[in-house]
């Protein structure tokens, strides 16, 4: 556990970071992610941020070593798109009994990479570790090493058991155990001047297809993706990139760092999110290869496709303006995201009332005045209940964020989308851009949320009732009124029999089959069976009742 | 008898059971104005929490006692006595459910010392009721944690008779199982009270999970059974335990209040509803209500047009023991041949169930022996649908999780008219599969013997074999 100790410091001081780099060494010692409190935390644990990093690897099995808990409740819950492989959503672990808590689970972890490679050969396993295991003391490094040269395949241990940090420290672990085993143990089969790297991009709803078909006009190719849409050999043989895009998120930019100082790839932080992102993200690729060697003709055709697609996307956002005139958008999610969606919403004419701030580092928030203006309303943190009130007095017409604040909208009755993970449309890049303002349109102008918002018509009849004796109380109070009600009511239509007669004769002579009252009264008991049953089990009427 | 076959693989595939504790903080959630709370790693909530919220999708309260290594070596009292407290501050619950997992499990917390030492440390806590039970990851499955906490509910909360005014014989007791849904719930509800009874369920999913829209936020579940209620259920004249898995629960309110229990461990399918017609009937003193005499009719009706799509089916089920009891046995009354049986836990009723073999595992088990035996219909949660991808079969979603269709919270099963819907649903997948997949053509009625063969043939095949044995 030491050398995990001593990962998770390393990972701390990251100087990659700018949030990390502004921070004193006392400060960075504590590591960059809150103390988690309890009662009120919220969040995944670091086993879920390295199942979440790796798991869009689409030919590696997956292997989880713990109790049922870690992997029988979360397994295929992610829309990473694979264009090969699906192993990936085949779900595996050792589903660590009692007796293996008191004997040590590394026999059966063992058995199990074994299982495994006899039933599917994937080109290489990742075994998380989890808590319990960790805290029994189970060795997950030896046995994979063990296991690596018993069957001559990679067995890679990601040790990240969910109690030494929150999902991002699980992320970056992740990142370490690929940096420490399996980055640079392949090469390519051949290598090109356009090859590059995009780290932390996780093909959510395949969104990256969105925007390969563009590389791939330039003949920029994507010699690894970590690992959305990634395959074991290409991460294997990564370092021979030419440059990286650190897409979107800091989560991996331990990965992007290391790989620079080891193998020299030049890498930027770039986003596919909006429109101008887009076309930065694009520029700087091609910038970077181009001073690796790549032919300086890269960049004029860059930005020939640039200037396209802008025209295209611009012309594409254009009619949704008058339809969103005078439209705020509440927007809560983190990081780059905050500002660079913000300026795809204003481009499409939505007013933004406010932007949450609480995964965003200095820059962003310089970004965000820029486009927001100085008094742009930034929020650190947002209870629920805040966010509940702020939609409920229609301070914001639409709410965009991330699954987990999903009901506090709805349940307001208020429109809301989904900008994070979980989502199922894909937002990346210009064709994902013109997708967010169709869905946001969509939503903004359904028919239903007015009909939603208005009360049932008959609440203010029910009030008014409660005030007035109802017809049928009315009845039971006056004996006349009974009476009157049950001789007008007709039960054998054909020799005009009423319920009064009907019920006298029953009460009288204590009948109980329809034979017996047809003796006593005149019913006819044909088509009037089934109502004389009815009368037969059920009570007295409440007019009977009155009426006595 | 069906043979009880354990596992024997190292490595679980595609998983069919899922962890304890989610299963007993669900049984809190069942309670209204509660916080259920996992005392282990922030990550054994998130899970949890994020099934719950996409298999109703609702808000659902569950918190953590966020462990980390620290705390976890040093024992976790001081995080429990901040978790209560932060959440007493916080969202002013009328409950909190602990329910311990595997980390603290293992490292040893004594969870119910430490409860006493924080009520002592905390006067203000001295009304706030806090069920603990334990619920290691490393044991049983979802059902059992839930079995467990709805038991240590009745022993901590209910009241001894005579404390809480006289006994009423109208009120009626539930202890639902937790495969029956919210509406399965409200559909129970319905029926006992037209016998004139007036029912408590404990727990009560439909007040929390059913989807209604609360005037007010609130960050605790936003309905349930309320702890007075749960106080007084001593006073009843019955308790009604649906599923095997209730009766500790029934046992533990019989010793302690001297309330008699009847376990139904089934409420799918005709026999099943005649008995509980016939108890409610019994124990209200009242004649079956005409509309369930009319329910009883669709039913019966229901069963004559479906038995041509589901009679002679060779079904592959997975599911929590009480689910599959159930469902399992109205799909054998309808003359399918139960073919495929895994489960998640032991349990007194799997072997029992009308099933050669009944197989402790996981989802490639179940996948495997459909294959192998050539199952045309699988039923299992939503985990199931790779496996009913592969093998190209009517898939019908039953259990949790169910993520992937809405209505989850809805989906009916107990009652004449629920076991009504559930056959015509399962009867209109086969239909439509046929119709998709198996239209006849002229080159193919010879060589069809070896391939999944038409239905009317089958279950033709199928009566003869029921006839001979």
């Amino acid at each position: 556990m030491s050398s995990l100790a001593a990962t998770v410091q390393n990972i701390f001081d990251e100087p990659g970071c700018a949030k990390n780099g502004s921070k004193s060494e006392a400060e960075r010692k504590n590591g960059c992610t809150k103390q988690l409190l309890p009662g009120s935390a919220a969040g995944g644990c670091a086993f879920d941020g390295a199942k979440v990093a790796l798991q869009p690897f689409t030919d590696v099995a997956h292997l989880v070593h713990g109790p049922i808990a870690c992997e029988g409740n979360s397994w295929d819950n992610r829309g990473a798109a694979s264009s090969g492989s699906n192993l990936w959503r085949t779900s595996f672990t050792t589903d660590l009994s009692e007796t293996d808590i008191v004997f040590g689970g590394e026999k059966r972890l063992c058995k199990a990479i074994k299982e495994i490679i006899d039933k599917c050969d994937p080109p290489a396993i990742f075994v998380y570790q989890t808590c319990i295991p960790a805290m029994i003391g189970d060795d997950v490094n030896a046995v994979c090493k063990a296991a690596s040269q018993r069957f001559a395949k990679p067995v890679i241990p990601i040790n990240s058991p969910g109690f030494v940090g929150s999902k991002n420290l699980g992320n970056k672990l992740a990142g370490e155990a690929l940096l420490d085993h399996v980055i640079g143990t392949q090469e390519p089969d051949y290598t090109t001047p356009y090859d590059i790297n995009l780290i932390g991009e996780y093909n959510l709803s395949g969104e990256l297809w969105q925007v390969k078909p563009l590389l791939d006009e330039l003949g920029i190719r994507i010699l690894s993706c970590i690992s959305g849409d990634g395959k074991y050999h290409e991460v294997a043989s990564s370092h021979r990139a030419r440059a990286a895009m650190l897409v979107c998120s800091k989560s991996m930019i331990n990965v992007a760092r290391k790989m620079e100082q080891r193998y020299g790839i030049p890498f930027f932080e770039g986003s596919f999110y909006g429109i101008q992102d887009s076309s930065e993200s694009l520029r700087q690729l091609a910038r970077l290869l181009v001073e690796r060697g790549a032919p300086a003709d890269l960049l004029g055709r860059t930005e020939a496709v640039i200037a396209r697609e802008e025209a295209w996307v611009r012309a594409a956002i254009g009619p949704y303006k008058p339809r969103f005139e005078g439209k705020r958008a509440l927007l809560i999610t983190g990081g780059v995201k905050s500002w660079s969606i913000v300026a795809a919403l204003q481009e499409a004419g939505l007013e933004l009332v406010g932007t949450s701030v609480k995964k965003s580092t200095r820059n962003d928030k310089e970004r965000i005045k820029e486009l927001m203006g100085r008094d742009a309303y930034m929020i650190e943190d947002m209870t629920p209940r805040e966010m509940y009130k702020m939609l409920k007095d229609a301070k914001a017409d639409i709410m965009l964020s991330g699954g987990k604040s999903q009901f506090v909208a709805l349940k307001a009755a208020m429109p809301w989308l989904d900008i994070n993970q979980e989502r199922c449309h894909a937002y990346m890049g210009y064709v994902g851009m013109v997708k967010l303002v169709e869905e946001i349109d969509k939503s903004l102008s359904s028919p239903m949320w007015e009909q939603l918002r208005r009360p049932a018509p008959w609440e203010a009849l029910a009030k008014a009732m409660e005030q007035m004796p109802s017809p049928v109380a009315a009845i039971a109070c006056d004996p006349a009124l009974a009476e009157t009600a049950r001789r007008a009511r007709k039960i054998c239509v054909c020799n005009a029999v009423d319920l009064g007669t009907i019920e006298d004769a029953i009460y009288a002579h204590g009948l109980s089959s329809v034979a017996a009252v047809r003796e006593h009264t005149n019913a006819v008991g044909g088509c009037c069976r089934r109502r004389i049953e009815g009368i037969l089990v059920s009570d007295p009427s409440v007019m009977r009742q009155a009426a006595e | 008898m069906a043979i009880v076959t354990a596992p024997t693989k190292a490595c679980a595939v595609n998983p069919l059971k899922m962890s304890q504790p989610i299963g007993g903080a669900f049984a809190f959630m069942g309670l209204r104005g509660a916080m259920p709370l996992l005392h282990g790693s922030q990550g054994c909530t998130s899970f949890g929490l994020t099934l719950f919220v996409r298999h109703f999708k609702e808000a659902v309260p569950l918190q953590t006692t966020a462990m980390s290594e620290v705390a976890t070596v040093l024992g976790g009292y001081e995080n429990l006595e901040q978790a209560i407290l932060n959440i007493y501050n916080r969202t002013k619950p009328k409950i909190i459910g602990i329910c311990s997992t595997g980390v603290t499990e293992t490292n040893g917390d004594d969870v119910d010392a430490y409860l006493t030492l924080i009520r002592c440390k905390h006067p203000q806590l001295a009304k706030l009721p806090l069920v603990y039970v334990s619920t290691p990851d490393f044991k049983g499955a979802f059902q059992d944690g839930w079995g467990k906490a709805v038991a240590r509910i009745v022993e901590v909360l209910v009241e001894e008779p005579g404390a809480n005014g006289l006994p009423d014989p109208l009120k009626v007791n539930v202890l639902p199982g937790c495969h029956l849904t919210p509406g399965d719930i409200d559909e129970l509800r319905v029926i006992l009270e037209d016998f004139g009874l007036c029912p408590s369920f404990l727990p009560d999913v439909a007040g929390s999970l059913d989807g209604h829209i609360p005037d007010e936020f609130t960050p605790t579940t936003i309905g349930g059974i309320g702890v007075d209620e749960i106080e007084s259920m001593g006073r009843a004249g019955w308790t009604i335990a649906i599923g095997a898995q209730m009766q500790r629960a029934a046992e533990v309110m019989q010793v302690k209040t001297g309330v008699p229990f009847r376990i139904f461990e089934r409420l799918c399918g005709l026999c099943p509803n005649d008995e509980f017609m016939t108890f409610l009937s019994e124990i209200s003193g009242r004649p079956i209500p005409l509309k369930y005499r009319r329910q009883r009719g669709q039913l019966a009706d229901a069963m004559l047009d479906a038995h041509f799509h589901i009679g002679g089916r060779k079904v592959a089920i997975g599911a929590e023991p009480d689910l599959l009891f159930d469902v399992s046995g109205m799909l054998h009354d309808m003359g399918a041949q139960v073919t495929a049986a895994v489960t998640t836990t032991q349990s007194e009723v799997i072997e029992r169930i009308k099933a050669k073999e009944v197989l402790i595992g996981d989802l490639e088990d179940l996948e495997g022996l459909a294959k192998t035996h050539h199952c045309d219909l699988l039923i299992t949660h939503s985990h199931g649908r790779q496996a009913a991808a592969r093998l190209k079969l009517p898939f019908y979603r039953t259990g949790f999780p169910m993520f992937d269709r809405l209505g989850a919270g809805h989906q009916l099963s107990v009652g004449y008219r629920g076991t009504r819907n559930l056959i015509f649903e399962i009867a209109n997948l086969v239909i439509a599969h046929r119709e998709e997949n198996d239209q006849p053509t002229p080159d193919r009625w010879r060589t069809a013997a070896g391939l999944p063969r038409c239905s009317g043939y089958r279950s033709s095949t199928g009566a003869a074999g029921r006839s001979v044995a």
